[in-house]
């Protein structure tokens, strides 16, 4: 099954670039000309994204070099090791939502120290896997289109991280018992 | 919401940072921030031209509305008022399904290509629409069907089924999309009475909006 859905990821990507000029050819779309009038688009999208980015990220270095993120992360530990989540994936619960290379980084770091067979990796190899970066994510969107005002997207971004954290621990609680 | 978690981070630090006799570092962070702010656009860049090139012979191709058609009916019902022949449906189900094929660096220029198709529906340009913010809630939750980066780094520190965490990672982006699109409904249909009436988008931008974003944010907060 899984070698399957690999097997599948691997051969859209190649498969998309020949198919889509290929049909579009075939109804007489001048294929290079669109692709580079789109292309065009594409790197003012890019630029367009660089000072929500750098406001973002500006944010995110200074909270975690302050040592803030650590001090939030003391607070938590005591309230979630009462219900069962391995005290080693704590920093993930605030970390996953604000930082993708971050996470990534504590995850690795921890599968690699832990050993990638413990429940602690398991359990942070899930929420790693099973969400993505929200503040990235609402980040790069809206700044493509120039939305200053989300609403309540951040909120919700936000909450169904948390639920994710939890659904997560309970999974592999669930797969793979107790350690 | 988002200006006062940025103020907040931001003041935070500073003051964490005086209390830990680390604000040199706080201020080296700031700056390291942003450098890798513009270092991820720079890697964006690349993905974006290309795909955004490919699409626009897809859409010219007629491909993506052929793809809106073909999967609609599934979709309408999250994105009521997107309509169904819109560009922007064929987008929002490319995104879609590129994020569950776990092809994470298509899915955000199509995601992309989305709110652009949404923006163009959207009477106030700087507020998010609801079916933005429903897309948004898709993509932060992310539905994914192989965690591909995760059964790698597994694989290189030597576990013994790097794959088997395939069955938990499912369930658990599959809880926390169905909660991220309940919520999503809730504050959907919480805010719907205070939205602007459609009729009246250009004296809207032009009289309340710089007011408008405040407002909204404090009506909508809990």
């Amino acid at each position: 099954m899984t070698i399957w859905i690999e097997r599948i990821s691997a051969w859209t990507i190649p498969m998309l670039i020949a198919f889509i000029p290929l049909y579009a050819a075939l109804k007489k779309v001048p294929v290079y000309e669109t692709f580079i009038d789109g292309a065009k688009d594409g790197f003012q999208t890019a630029v367009a994204i660089i000072p929500h980015l750098v406001g973002m990220m500006t944010a995110i270095g200074m909270f975690r070099a302050s040592g803030a993120l650590d001090a939030l992360i003391g607070l938590a530990r005591p309230l979630l090791e009462a219900i069962g989540v391995p005290s080693e994936v704590l920093p993930l619960a605030l970390l996953r939502p604000i930082t993708g290379a971050g996470s990534l980084a504590f995850v690795s770091d921890l599968i690699k120290t832990q050993g990638p067979d413990t429940f602690a990796a398991k359990v942070a190899a899930t929420i790693q896997g099973s969400t993505d970066t929200t503040l990235y994510v609402l980040t790069v969107y809206f700044g493509a289109v120039g939305i200053r005002n989300a609403r309540y997207a951040l909120k919700v971004g936000l909450f169904s991280d948390l639920v994710g954290f939890f659904a997560a621990v309970a999974a592999c609680w669930l797969m793979f018992g107790a350690m | 919401m988002v200006n006062w978690i940025w103020l907040g981070m931001i003041v935070v630090s500073v003051i964490c940072g005086a209390a830990n006799g680390r604000l040199e570092q706080v201020a080296e962070a700031a700056f390291g921030g942003a450098q890798t702010g513009v270092t991820v656009c720079l890697g964006l860049i690349s993905i974006l031209v290309f795909w955004m090139g490919l699409m626009k012979i897809a859409e010219n191709a007629g491909l993506v509305s052929f793809l809106s058609r073909l999967l609609a009916p599934v979709v309408r019902r999250m994105f009521p008022d997107v309509p169904s022949d819109h560009p922007a449906m064929g987008y929002i189900l490319s995104n879609m399904s590129a994020n569950l094929l776990g092809l994470g660096n298509a899915a955000t220029p199509m995601g992309i290509r989305a709110m652009q198709e949404l923006q163009k529906l959207n009477p106030e340009p700087h507020v998010a629409t609801p079916a933005m913010c429903t897309l948004l809630a898709l993509n932060t939750a992310s539905i994914t069907l192989v965690p591909t980066t995760m059964i790698a780094i597994r694989m290189n520190f030597g576990s013994a089924h790097p794959a088997d965490i395939v069955g938990t990672t499912l369930l658990a982006t599959a809880v926390a999309t169905a909660a991220a699109l309940l919520a999503d409904r809730w504050y959907r249909s919480r805010s719907r009475p205070s939205d602007p009436p459609p009729a009246l988008p250009s004296a809207k931008r032009k009289g309340i909006a710089p007011a408008d974003p405040a407002g909204g944010e404090g009506s909508a907060a809990l």
